[in-house]
């Protein structure tokens, strides 16, 4: 009866073990998050330039509005655009 | 007569620390950043005119210049008023509040100005401002 209930598999089962996502400025001890730095600030956005969410880049919801502040004013400066196709 | 004597007592308390608390609003000082964007069709030298003139309207406005960048001519993100390129320049200073009010003003005067932003440093914002100013520096010595 043991030996039913044993499942043997061919090759070894992977344990994909979600690896947990965290708050780099929180890990990284960063408290101000500078608007004049565009290459730093063009990590949080997507292709259009979009301001990507907090379930997708791990980021903590104090620094979270921190970087969205920081992009609005890069934004503003035409140092970061509006809209755009492709940011990289 | 006790609880009438007792709720004067209060009263006082509580208006002198109302005065001292405007005394401390009226001689606040903060930090201040502000950037703005200069038109490409002006020459070098202008552009550091229009900058020096910004920076006396500050100082002589009872304020202090704590740091001052100019990061030459770079290319916008975006065009603005047809323009692909402009001067960025930068002042840190620390002032009253109302000093902000006039520094806009004269930016929205200025034809040369195509943007601008001013805001507040809090602590951390000030903490990295000073950071920068000393690594600047250094650079500058080296």
């Amino acid at each position: 009866m043991a030996a039913e209930n044993e499942i043997r598999y061919l090759t070894p089962q992977q344990q994909d073990k979600k690896k947990k996502k965290y708050c780099r400025f929180k890990k990284s001890g960063i408290k101000y998050i500078d608007y004049k730095d565009p290459e730093f600030l063009k990590k949080f956005l997507n292709e259009q330039g979009k301001i990507l969410p907090r379930r997708i880049t791990g980021t903590s919801l104090k620094y979270q509005r921190k970087v969205a502040q920081a992009v609005k004013r890069a934004r503003h400066l035409a140092l970061l655009p509006y809209v755009t196709d492709c940011m990289k | 007569m006790q609880s009438v004597l007792c709720a004067m007592r209060i009263f006082c308390a509580a208006y002198t620390y109302l005065i001292t608390y405007f005394i401390q609003l009226s001689l606040m000082l903060n930090h201040y950043e502000t950037a703005f964007i200069l038109t490409p069709v002006l020459s070098e030298s202008q552009m550091k005119e229009a900058v020096d003139k910004f920076e006396n309207l500050l100082t002589s406005n009872g304020a202090t210049i704590a740091n001052r960048e100019e990061w030459g001519l770079k290319k916008l993100a975006y065009p603005i008023q047809g323009k692909t390129t402009g001067f960025y320049a930068l002042l840190q200073f620390d002032a009253e509040p109302a000093v902000v009010a006039t520094l806009e003003t004269a930016y929205r005067r200025d034809e040369k100005v195509v943007r601008f932003l001013t805001f507040r440093l809090d602590k951390y914002a000030y903490e990295y401002a000073q950071k920068r100013i000393n690594k600047t520096t250094k650079v500058e010595e080296a």
